[in-house]
């Protein structure tokens, strides 16, 4: 089994106000088609995990590892092209461009990857958002959709440049049941059939203890 | 490496949603540039015919003999009271001749240099118009038309009637415009000219000469050099000033004095003549550079408000954008190609519009009796001010776009997905 992400010995300190250790130590790793979730209490510090982890955020101590490659330390435009490459990221908020239409949403990534063709892109977008279910709504303005329905596009733009991990800070955490259902057994598929691994936090117990793995966190710290 | 399809794709769909602010910042470069090709256009026009208006009629060089006191008073060269005190009352100017000895060689001499357009032999004498029992005194110059119209654009101050004319007709005169208002006299009369040392000349009028200036319009009249010299009763060798045209009027200082030295005439160059002039048209270029650039400054700030404001807005696509992979650079160049488009269609409709301004102010009727030759208001439209206009324009929106799209680079995503 290959280790898709790896994370040694990770402290991040909040400077401002005060000094304040939000993640003590973090040591974990994520194998590949492994659908791992992470719990904790409010506050804990699993969004800031998270951050860290999509290299967005870059001021922290320890190293982390994407496929084995050091990521600690190399230079933002590379940091961007892993981001592109290699992560998709979910957001609790349906973070999507509103003036774009939902297939421009998803093409976007993949258009900045620059790998394909636009015909060859416009057909995996088309084809992510078949899987979700939205293929209807790719000509719709992305703010001319419904939360879940954002959410789902989302999720969509995340797969688009076939990415090694998926990570979701509470993906289904503004969904209602049923919607929340429907995005976990697109994550599960997209595990067990395309091998995918996933990071998901989340507060919802049911949702965690279907996944494969759950990282329990507290006070800055993995407990289990 | 960078992806300008869609960067430019982002940069055109931010600035198509906010059409109104887009297009207003872009107004604000066209007024801009607008308003400097207009006033540059008009201003260095009006620049052109003032110096037209002294330069083209000004000889470069003007070849002249002066009267003066000699350097030398005769005592100096007698050794015997050398070594005494000598003071010298009341120095007269010497009798010399007006005559510039040798002219004929002196012009070939001139045309073969290099940086010679041409050297035009004058005569100049003083004459009295007479009319009955009125003389009014002035000046004759005989000149060689057609070629002083090829050098001094004499044709634009001939009203009416040609410079051929008076190359053609024997005894023919162009009249000054004043004296023939004065003594009511038509093309096709004759007037009465006298030298200061007698005789009584008719002569035919072919035309009227208006300079512009009135003073010189009340006196001034051209005949052909062969008439003067019968007039005066000289030899067709008589010739009194050279008027020398050059290529390049930097060059006239120089020549000048070199021809001082070489045949002991006094030569005047035009830019020491005219010093005053280079003034004018300094200051009039001064301030219309002052004015565009104010504008183009004011039109800047709107620019940089605009996308100030639109990036303020634009936080959480921007943080989208660096999430999914679109590096900090990536970002900065969509908010500079927006300032640079918004440069490009604003600093286009600028130069079309100036240049209709330009165009409709070059038709608009300017009639005046100093210039003759201005039937409407001057207009220079060099492609040389487009070209700065655009580069201007360009500039400023690159100028107010780097700071906001500076701002953009560095947003930081997390801090804006955490204030979600
Ligand atoms: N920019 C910041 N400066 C200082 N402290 C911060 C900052 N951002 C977060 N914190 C603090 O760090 C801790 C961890 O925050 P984080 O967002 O990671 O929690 P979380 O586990 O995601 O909580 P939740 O489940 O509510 O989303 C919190 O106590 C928070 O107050
Ligand atoms: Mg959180």
């Amino acid at each position: 089994m290959s280790v898709v992400l790896q994370a040694k010995h990770i402290n991040k300190y909040f400077r401002k106000p005060v000094l304040f250790h939000v993640l003590k130590d973090i040591n974990f790793q994520i194998e590949k088609g492994e659908f791992v979730s992470i719990m904790g209490k409010s506050g804990c510090g699993k969004s800031t995990l998270l951050y860290i982890l999509s290299t967005m955020d870059t001021d922290y101590e320890g190293e982390l590892f994407l496929s084995d490659q050091l990521v600690t330390g190399q230079s933002r435009a590379h940091l961007s092209y892993l981001r592109n490459k290699h992560i998709g990221f979910v957001f609790q908020f349906h973070y999507l461009l509103s003036e774009f239409s939902v297939l421009e949403n998803v093409m976007l990534p993949a258009k900045k990857l620059a790998e394909k063709s636009h015909q060859e892109i416009e057909h995996d977008a088309m084809q992510k958002l078949k899987i979700l279910n939205i293929d209807h709504l790719a000509k719709k303005r992305a703010s001319q959709v419904s939360g879940g329905e954002k959410q789902r596009v989302a999720i969509a733009r995340a797969l688009i440049n076939n990415p090694s991990i998926i990570m979701g800070d509470e993906p289904t955490g503004n969904l209602d049941s049923h919607n929340a259902e429907n995005v976990f057994n697109i994550f599960k598929q997209l595990s067990e059939e395309q091998n995918l691994s996933l990071l998901i936090v989340t507060h919802d117990e049911d949702f965690a203890n279907k996944t494969d793995r759950i990282i329990q966190m507290g006070d800055g710290k993995i407990i289990i | 490496m960078t992806n300008w399809k869609v960067i430019l794709n982002i940069a055109k769909t931010h600035l198509l949603t906010k059409i109104k602010q887009t297009s207003t910042a872009a107004l604000g470069v066209t007024f801009g540039i607008g308003s400097y090709i207009t006033l540059v256009c008009f201003m260095t026009g009006l620049n052109a015919m003032l110096d037209d208006l002294i330069l083209n009629q000004t000889p470069h060089i003007h070849v002249y003999n002066e009267i003066e006191p000699s350097k030398q008073q005769p005592v100096s060269l007698f050794d015997d009271v050398n070594s005494s005190f000598n003071v010298v009352h009341s120095i007269k100017p010497k009798l010399s001749q007006k005559k510039i000895h040798n002219a004929v060689p002196i012009i070939d001499f001139l045309e073969g240099n290099k940086n010679v357009r041409g050297a035009l032999p004058q005569v100049k004498t003083q004459i009295f118009y007479v009319a009955g029992s009125i003389e009014i005194g002035g000046n004759l110059t005989g000149i060689n038309s057609v070629e002083e119209t090829k050098l001094f654009n004499m044709s634009d101050y001939i009203v009416e009637g040609s410079a051929e004319a008076l190359e053609q007709t024997d005894n023919g005169i162009l009249l000054g415009i004043g004296i023939a208002k004065k003594m009511s006299l038509k093309v096709g009369d004759r007037v009465q000219v006298s030298p200061i040392n007698g005789g009584i000349f008719p002569l035919k009028i072919v035309g009227f000469y208006q300079s512009g200036i009135a003073d010189l319009d009340a006196i001034q009249s051209f005949t052909s050099i062969k008439t003067i010299q019968r007039i005066l009763g000289k030899a067709n060798n008589y010739i009194t000033d050279i008027n020398i045209k050059l290529f390049d009027i930097e060059q006239a200082p120089s020549l000048a004095k070199m021809i001082e030295q070489q045949f002991k005439l006094k030569a005047i160059d035009i830019k020491t003549a005219n010093a005053q002039f280079e003034t004018g048209t300094s200051i009039r270029n001064l301030i219309t550079y002052a004015v565009s650039i104010t504008l183009l400054i004011v039109a800047g700030f709107g620019i940089y408000n605009i996308l100030n404001m639109l990036i303020y807005e634009k936080m959480n696509d921007i943080a989208i954008l660096k999430a999914t992979g679109f590096s900090g650079k990536d970002v900065q160049l969509i908010f500079m190609s927006q300032a640079m488009i918004i440069g490009f269609v604003g600093g286009i409709l600028g130069l079309l519009i100036g240049f209709g301004l330009a165009s409709l102010i070059d038709t608009i009727p300017f009639q005046t009796e100093a210039l003759p030759t201005v039937e409407t208001y001057p207009i220079n439209m060099n492609p040389l001010f487009f070209i700065i206009g655009f580069s201007f324009a360009m500039l400023s929106t690159f100028l107010a776009g780097y700071l906001p799209s500076k701002k953009a680079r560095k947003i930081d995503p997390v801090k804006i997905i955490r204030g979600q």
